[in-house]
């Protein structure tokens, strides 16, 4: 043992790191050791089974594995003898005399490690040449193609999925020479737990995981790659788009990259092909003699412009209203309310956070001041307990589903979820609370009631950074284990175990999403995660936290940047006479301090034609929002619908113009994830046709409008963005560029916030809102016994328009389905897959029944993706009195066979 | 079950139990282990059972089945104590004779005398018998005496006394210094002190620690753990419960291949008992410790053997070897502090706690002590399980023990340690045996098969059976072992097809030493050992097959061909009829000749000739 910590590695003295393997220091000493198997940017443990980074240390009896070996002080290590590279080159021998050798037309070609490998150690032919495996590759779904023939049983694959996913669907099968990698026998893909994440293919070192649709598509010579960010839910990962010839090729990750650290999920690897896809709109279209046909740009702005005007005079600017979208960037946003305000006159701007976490913001800023995630993804590697509640995580938010699972397979964190259905999550929960829907407030407080009664709250982070707690202690005392059961379902016993286990924790991190928002009590629920939070401590420490997943790429942005009826940027009341006269000179024109329209306020307003017209950006209401028929009278009541989008939706159709906008891939911006982070777009392709940015189109109508507004471009946007948004203050594309921020960034030198409320609310003291359960809008009854819950799957987003373009996507999941559990399944007469026709009040649609025991009995869900069985034909819009969000999650239904 | 709730109410117990012992009660001692049993031992135990009913003689003499004895090859194997008279191959119908004579009056029933293959002597009594007699049983004393599922006959001969004095006398650290200066070394293969690696896992911090009973027996031939936990299951709990105290191990785990229900239905029974005794579960005999045993049946995975993928395959993973280090000491089962060791090291920890250090020490080599139980079997007149000391020579064992080669054959080598082991020549008869001998010669001890070869034996033939048996046990995960030796597989096959080619030997040689050098776990390690070995000894003869297209040993289908001698031949036809190939023809009378073409060299032709007019070429 050497005495002063050294080691040395070839004619390096190194003090290595405690913890670091021989691998590490001789990276960090700049020297290269050949590796296939072990990958160091996957942050796991070696499989060591390559054995080409076999290094020689003194003293040991054989070659040591550096990739796993510890390095200690004293050791002597030779990474380049002449035996070890005639062993390398051995090995890679052998690998290659089991390999299909087809370098001249492997799309791998160039990017494979193992051709590396063989250049650099110049290993041309196999020299023990012997029996292949031979196989065909296995191409059992639309995504994945696995070769044998060219896999190195590696196990990155294997480690990837079981271990950073932790899905666990593949793994090696067989034995010896003819082991392989793959489903586990008698296992078809179809019934595979497999997600079709595809993260198996970036770690895959050759060619024997590859993504299907990119089959003859160019090679790693062929294609740019370009980061930018995903355009589907708000975990906000970087992607990388490889383009060949203006077309996205491929989508892929890579270990390091952005929040997820390189892992996608389905939809983001398989489901960019709609950027592409030929129904793109290419042009503008007008509706001339009740028909859209194309038209010239100017002529389309310059009809929006008058006619927008004209309605602005003869009926008032609040005649006029508009959806932005949480879809498009933070700088197209920024424009689109400006645009209603300054331009048009007036706060009738909203976007569907209206219709996700309306009740989120609203409930949140009442509690705590601001309304947003308060910790960050990173945070589960630190939490102590997670309670999951109305968030389908791993199929809504597959990247943060993969955190949350991690942290209970490797640190053992116990999870407690709360959902009416039997989640993928509820497997590996410490307990799942199956509570009825929207008795969300009385399992809270039956929670509380446990925590108190037995006194396990946070004694002084109450008394020290909150208000209200008294009023809190009354309202809960009358919520027992047994009274809470009675309303939620769920047993006492595990009221009480899950209060203990979350109340034990130091860090407890609270995650909910649309099961607790989208209920008429939405913002009461929220309140309640609030209190419960603040109860036990957990505001304002990292691994802790209120955390609502947002829904969309760019939802936090819109909200952000006010793209709502009562803020402007950053959460400023435009009711507020100060905020009003800042941005009344910022913008230099008066502004209204009216409170706007919210989503469906609109559109039933459209409907007493009390609004006139309607501009649409990027969203599709049609599809999206509750009781569709109902929409859809607003919208045909208008007298002018403009409509911007990349493709015609249900909702262009009924427009009288339609802009064609570029796609996320097709332009720079920011978009701000879930857990506030902004984060740079980067321009990858062309548009098609003549698509432009939102923004760009915004400003060409105001100058038609006689209101000049003109950037250089998107950065410039954020610069006056900054200007007045506190929140948004010291960014700029500039450190964007480099880096990602958190807000609240007030300034230049900030770094950003990972997570909020430390030391101090944003609003002062915390506030505990006591809130009582009320039953929901519309409950279950002889005409309509069934409860409809409605929600996401992996596959598919939102109303179809991207993943409905996607073959991958749709080929996995063609069509809708309602779940429904097997003992209604059989007083209904119905089997797997049969056709079910389900009513509400609001309307019917025909869909195959997928019986499962995923819902509890008295229950179903469904899926709002498909224009073919639009749940939202069925759903009702009444609406949270605060936050004016629909209740998608509970309406009555009928199911009867087809 | 009393649950005894001290050391003392249990010592207690065990002294009556001994007083009430009688060594002269009449007994028939039938031996239950599988392979008796597979030959009709049950139907025997029956017979007797109902004999001696009939006779009304259940009170005066009682029936026991047993472990196994070793000398399977002899089964069912019967013993009449007390004058310990040993009949081998008892039949149903040979039980009223049995009783009439031997149990009854002491005579010795003549036709049914094991004869020993040497010397044709009839012999009658038990420790007379060569293939006992030779041996030294220590580990193994008890396995044909007791009845594997009686907890009270265990005890009576010294059962858990052992553990009681560790538990009551003994301080953990005292039990591990007993158990290193003892010289133990782990039996499963690679002889790592027992004492030291206890040692490690007591070091390591961590509350909660595991102790594992390796039984995942995978070696072909070897069957002494199996007939260990079969015989002796409280002996292994006993060594488990005595390791568990020694490293704070409150958990322990048994992985046994589900192809042993018996070992498995055994220990299950025997856990119970200890259980309900109190020697297993919380609070052990008042002392305040706290261990208890799992079953876990593995399926049959030879690389499940090795250390790091038994614990991935009793962690629910697939049983793939992970890197080491970590070490299991530190970091194995649920990435806790983990000590695993094979069933026979474990069956030797009471005898060394019971007896000492010194006396354990006494017995066996320098660097290696204590006695080995092989796996004696291939061409030896006497197969089965044999305990002799460490430092036994080959010649012994095969000879003394084994009864020696058959046939007139010659003694050409003795494959030691299984596939992981290698080709030991005759030049080494007279090796004293003990761990590092067998490595300096190029085999290991392994779990101790012994697998005896004779002059008839090609070493290249046997060298790509067992590399065709690594091969496809290998688990697949690291590229030397898992291409490596399918590559060496197809060279041997090669040579022995006489498609060998020049450099070949050196081509194994290359390999062989880069798969052992490289390969992540011990199975690659060691997996072209008896390709290496039997190259260094018998290269002439892998020269003879690339160079002379020639199996000297005329084993090598390809290589040999069969002729009748002009001057044998009688012309009877008994070739003729007998070849499945239709390829000899030849009238009556007249000389009968071998159609080249035809033939497949099964060698029948030359079984059935009555003149050895068929010879080998």
């Amino acid at each position: 043992m050497s005495e002063n910590g050294y080691l040395t590695i070839d004619e390096h003295k190194v003090v290595p790191a405690p913890g670091a393997t021989i691998f590490e220091v001789a990276r960090d000493s700049g020297i290269d050791i050949p590796h296939l198997c072990y990958d160091p940017e996957l942050c796991l443990p070696s499989s060591s089974s390559c054995r080409l980074c076999l290094v020689e240390v003194d003293g040991a009896k054989a070659p040591v594995a550096s990739c796993s070996h510890p390095a200690a002080p004293g050791m002597v290590i030779h990474t380049q003898t002449e035996e070890l590279v005639e062993m390398r080159r051995m090995l890679l021998d052998l690998l290659l005399s089991d390999h299909k050798m087809d370098c001249l037309t492997c799309e791998k070609s160039g990017g494979c490690a193992l051709q590396e490998h063989a250049y650099e150690l110049g290993v041309e032919e196999p020299q023990l040449k012997g029996e292949r495996v031979t196989c065909e590759p296995v191409r059992d779904g639309p995504s994945i193609i696995f070769d044998r023939a060219k896999c190195i049983l590696c196990a990155r694959c294997v480690d990837v999925c079981h271990d950073v996913e932790v899905t666990g669907a593949i793994d090696f099968v067989g034995r010896g020479f003819e082991t392989s990698i793959g489903l586990p026998p008698g296992v078809s893909r179809k019934d595979s737990v497999c997600t079709e994440c595809g993260n198996c293919i970036d770690v895959c070192p050759t060619e024997a995981m590859s993504a299907a649709p990119s089959e003859g598509q160019g090679r790693s010579w062929d294609t740019e790659k370009v980061s930018t960010i995903c355009p589907y839910c708000g975990c906000g990962c970087k992607i990388n788009l490889n383009i060949r010839k203006n077309q996205i090729v491929e989508v892929t990750g890579e270990p390091g990259l952005g929040i997820s650290n390189g892992l996608l999920c389905v939809k983001g690897r398989f489901g960019i092909e709609f950027v592409n896809h030929k129904d793109r709109l290419k042009q503008p279209l007008i509706r001339r003699n009740g028909e859209l046909e194309t038209a010239s740009w100017d002529e389309a702005l310059s009809l929006v412009a008058d006619r927008l005007s004209q309605i602005k005079e003869q009926s008032g600017p609040d005649a006029i209203a508009g959806l932005a979208s949480a879809k498009c960037t933070n700088e197209e946003n920024y424009v689109m309310q400006k645009f209603m305000r300054a331009v048009v006159g007036t706060n009738n701007v909203d976007h569907c956070a209206r219709l996700c976490h309306a009740s989120t913001v609203a409930g949140l800023a009442r509690a705590f001041g601001s309304g947003a995630m308060t910790n960050a993804i990173d945070d589960f590697e630190k939490t102590d307990a997670i309670f999951v509640i109305g968030s389908n995580t791993t199929e809504c938010h597959p990247i943060i589903g993969g955190a949350i699972k991690r942290a209970v397979h490797h640190r053992n964190v116990p999870m407690i979820v709360a959902d009416p259905r039997a989640i993928e999550l509820t497997r590996i929960a410490e307990l799942h609370l199956q509570h009825r829907s929207g008795t969300d407030v009385a399992l809270i407080n039956g929670l509380m009631h446990v925590i108190l009664k037995e006194g396990l709250e946070d004694k002084d982070f109450i008394a020290g950074r909150t208000e209200g707690f008294e009023e809190l202690r009354k309202t809960v005392e009358p919520y027992t284990p047994d009274v809470a059961s009675k309303i939620t379902r769920v047993p006492a016993d595990d009221i009480v175990r899950a209060a203990r286990i979350f109340a034990s924790a130091p860090a407890g991190s609270i995650v909910y999403s649309m099961g607790i928002t989208q209920h008429t009590t939405g913002t009461n629920n929220v309140l309640s995660l609030a209190n419960l939070s603040m109860l036990t401590g957990n505001v304002g420490k990292p691994g802790a936290g209120v955390n609502p997943l947002r829904g969309q790429n760019n939802v936090q942005g819109a909200c952000d940047l006010g793209a709502l009826p009562n803020v402007y940027t950053g959460y400023q009341r435009v009711d507020d006479e100060e905020v009003q006269a800042k941005f009344e000179a910022a913008w230099g024109v008066p502004l209204s301090p009216e409170l706007g329209l919210t989503v469906v306020e609109m559109l039933n307003a459209a409907a007493d034609r009390k609004v006139k017209a309607m501009y649409i950006m990027g969203e599709n209401p049609m599809l999206s929002d509750p009781d569709v028929t109902h929409v859809e009278v607003g919208l045909r009541a208008l007298d002018f619908l403009v409509v911007q989008d990349i493709f015609l939706s249900e909702t262009g159709q009924l427009a009288d113009v339609v802009l064609p906008a570029q796609s996320f891939a097709e332009k720079d911006g920011s978009f701000t994830n879930t857990e506030r982070r902004v984060q740079l777009l980067q321009e990858a392709i062309k548009p098609p046709g003549e698509a432009r940015v939102d923004w760009e189109i915004f400003c060409e109508i105001a100058d038609r409008m006689g209101h000049e507004m003109s950037y250089p471009n998107s950065s410039a946007i954020m610069d006056e963005m900054a200007t007045v948004t506190p929140i948004y203050g010291g960014m700029s594309f500039e450190r964007l560029r480099d880096d990602t921020l958190q807000w609240p960034c007030p300034d230049r030198d900030h770094p950003g916030t990972p997570y909020l409320h430390k030391d101090k609310f944003t609003r002062g003291l915390g506030k505990f809102h006591p809130v009582e359960f009320m039953p929901t809008h519309e409950l279950p009854d002889d005409d309509y016994p069934f409860v409809l819950t409605t929600g996401r799957i992996l596959e598919h987003f939102h109303t179809g328009t991207m993943t409905r373009r996607s073959q991958v996507l749709d080929g996995i999941v063609p069509e809708g389905e309602i779940e429904t559990h097997p003992s209604d399944a059989e007083k209904l007469g119905l089997g797997d897959g049969e056709a079910v026709k389900v009513s509400s009040r609001r309307g019917q649609i025909q869909i195959a029944a997928k019986v499962t025991e995923r819902v509890a009995p008295g229950t179903v869900f469904l899926a709002f993706h498909y224009w073919e069985a639009p749940a939202n034909r069925l759903t009702v819009a009444a609406l949270d009195p605060i936050a004016k969000i629909p209740v998608y999650k509970v309406c009555a239904v009928n199911l009867e066979k087809a | 079950m009393e649950r005894f709730g001290s050391v003392i109410s249990f010592r207690e117990w065990q002294s009556q139990l001994k007083a009430a012992l009688d060594p002269d009660r009449k007994e028939v001692t039938i031996c239950g282990g599988t392979g008796c049993v597979a030959f009709g031992s049950p139907d025997v135990q029956k017979a007797f059972q109902e004999e001696l009913e009939v006779s009304g003689l259940t009170e005066k003499v009682s029936v026991k089945r047993t472990g196994c004895h070793g000398f399977c090859e002899k089964g069912p194997v019967v013993i009449i104590r007390p004058e310990k008279v040993f009949y081998p191959n008892v039949k149903g119908k040979d039980v009223t004779e049995i009783i009439a004579e031997t149990v009854l009056k002491g005579e010795a029933v003549d036709r049914l005398a094991y004869v020993d293959p040497g010397s044709d002597r009839k012999i009658f009594l038990d420790n007379e018998v060569p293939f006992y007699a030779k041996q030294q049983r220590s580990v193994f004393r008890l396995n044909g005496v007791l009845d594997p599922l009686d907890l009270k006959d265990y005890v009576a001969r010294d059962g858990y006394a052992a553990a009681t004095k560790a538990l009551a006398d003994m301080s953990p650290e005292q039990i591990i210094d007993e158990v290193r200066e003892a010289g133990l070394r782990g039996r499963g293969g690679a002889g790592f002190p027992t004492g030291v690696k206890w040692g490690f896992c007591r070091k390591a911090p961590g509350d909660e620690k595991y102790l594992i009973c390796n039984a995942d027996e995978g070696d072909p031939g070897a069957f002494m753990d199996r007939s260990l936990l079969e015989g002796t299951p409280h002996a292994i709990l006993e060594g488990m419960l005595i390791g568990a105290y020694a490293i704070g191990a409150s958990h322990g785990a048994i992985y046994v291949r589900a192809e042993y229900p018996m070992a498995v239905r055994h220990t299950q029974i025997a856990l119970q008992q200890a259980r309900e005794a109190g020697l297993l579960g919380e609070n052990i005999l008042g002392t305040g410790f706290e261990f208890d045993v799992v079953i876990y049946k593995g399926a049959g995975a030879f690389v499940c053997g090795e250390e790091t993928a038994l614990i991935a395959s009793l962690e629910g993973q697939r049983g793939m070897p992970r890197p080491r280090p970590p070490f299991p000491a530190t970091n194995g089962y649920s990435g806790k502090p983990t000590n695993i060791n094979n069933v026979e090291t474990l069956a030797n920890i009471p005898l060394i706690i019971l007896k000492g250090k010194d006396w354990y020490k006494a017995i066996g080599t320098e660097g290696s002590k204590g006695t080995k139980i092989f796996a004696l079997a291939g061409k030896v007149n006497n197969t089965g399980l044999v305990e002799v000391p460490m430092g036994a020579t080959l010649r012994h064992i095969v000879e003394d023990v084994g009864g020696g080669v058959p046939e007139g054959r010659s003694f050409k080598a003795a494959q030691m340690g299984g596939p992981s082991g290698g080709c030991v020549p005759a030049k080494y008869l007279d090796l004293p045996i003990d761990y590092d001998s067998l490595q300096q010669v190029g085999a290991i001890m392994g779990s101790g098969g012994l697998i005896v070869l004779d002059d008839s034996t090609c070493v290249v033939n046997l060298a790509r059976f067992f590399t065709d048996f690594v091969q496809k046990e290998s688990c697949g995960k690291c590229t030397p072992c898992r291409v490596g030796t399918r590559r060496m597989l197809e060279i041997l096959t090669r040579i022995t097809e006489g498609e060998g080619q020049e450099g070949d030997i050196e081509k194994l040689e290359k390999l062989g030493e880069m798969i052992k050098c490289t390969s992540l776990c011990g199975l690659g390690q060691t997996g072209p050992n008896p390709v290496l070995s039997t190259i260094r000894y018998f290269r002439n003869e892998y020269e003879a097959h690339i160079n002379e297209n020639a199996c000297p040993a005329g084993v090598c289908k390809a290589l040999i061909s069969y002729r009748i001698l002009e001057e044998e031949c009688e012309g009877c036809g008994a070739c003729l009829r007998a070849c499945p190939a239709e390829a000899i023809t030849g009238g009556k009378r007249e000389i009968h000749v071998i159609d080249q073409n035809k033939c497949i060299q099964c060698g029948i032709c030359m079984e059935h000739c009555n003149f050895e007019g068929v010879i080998v070429e």
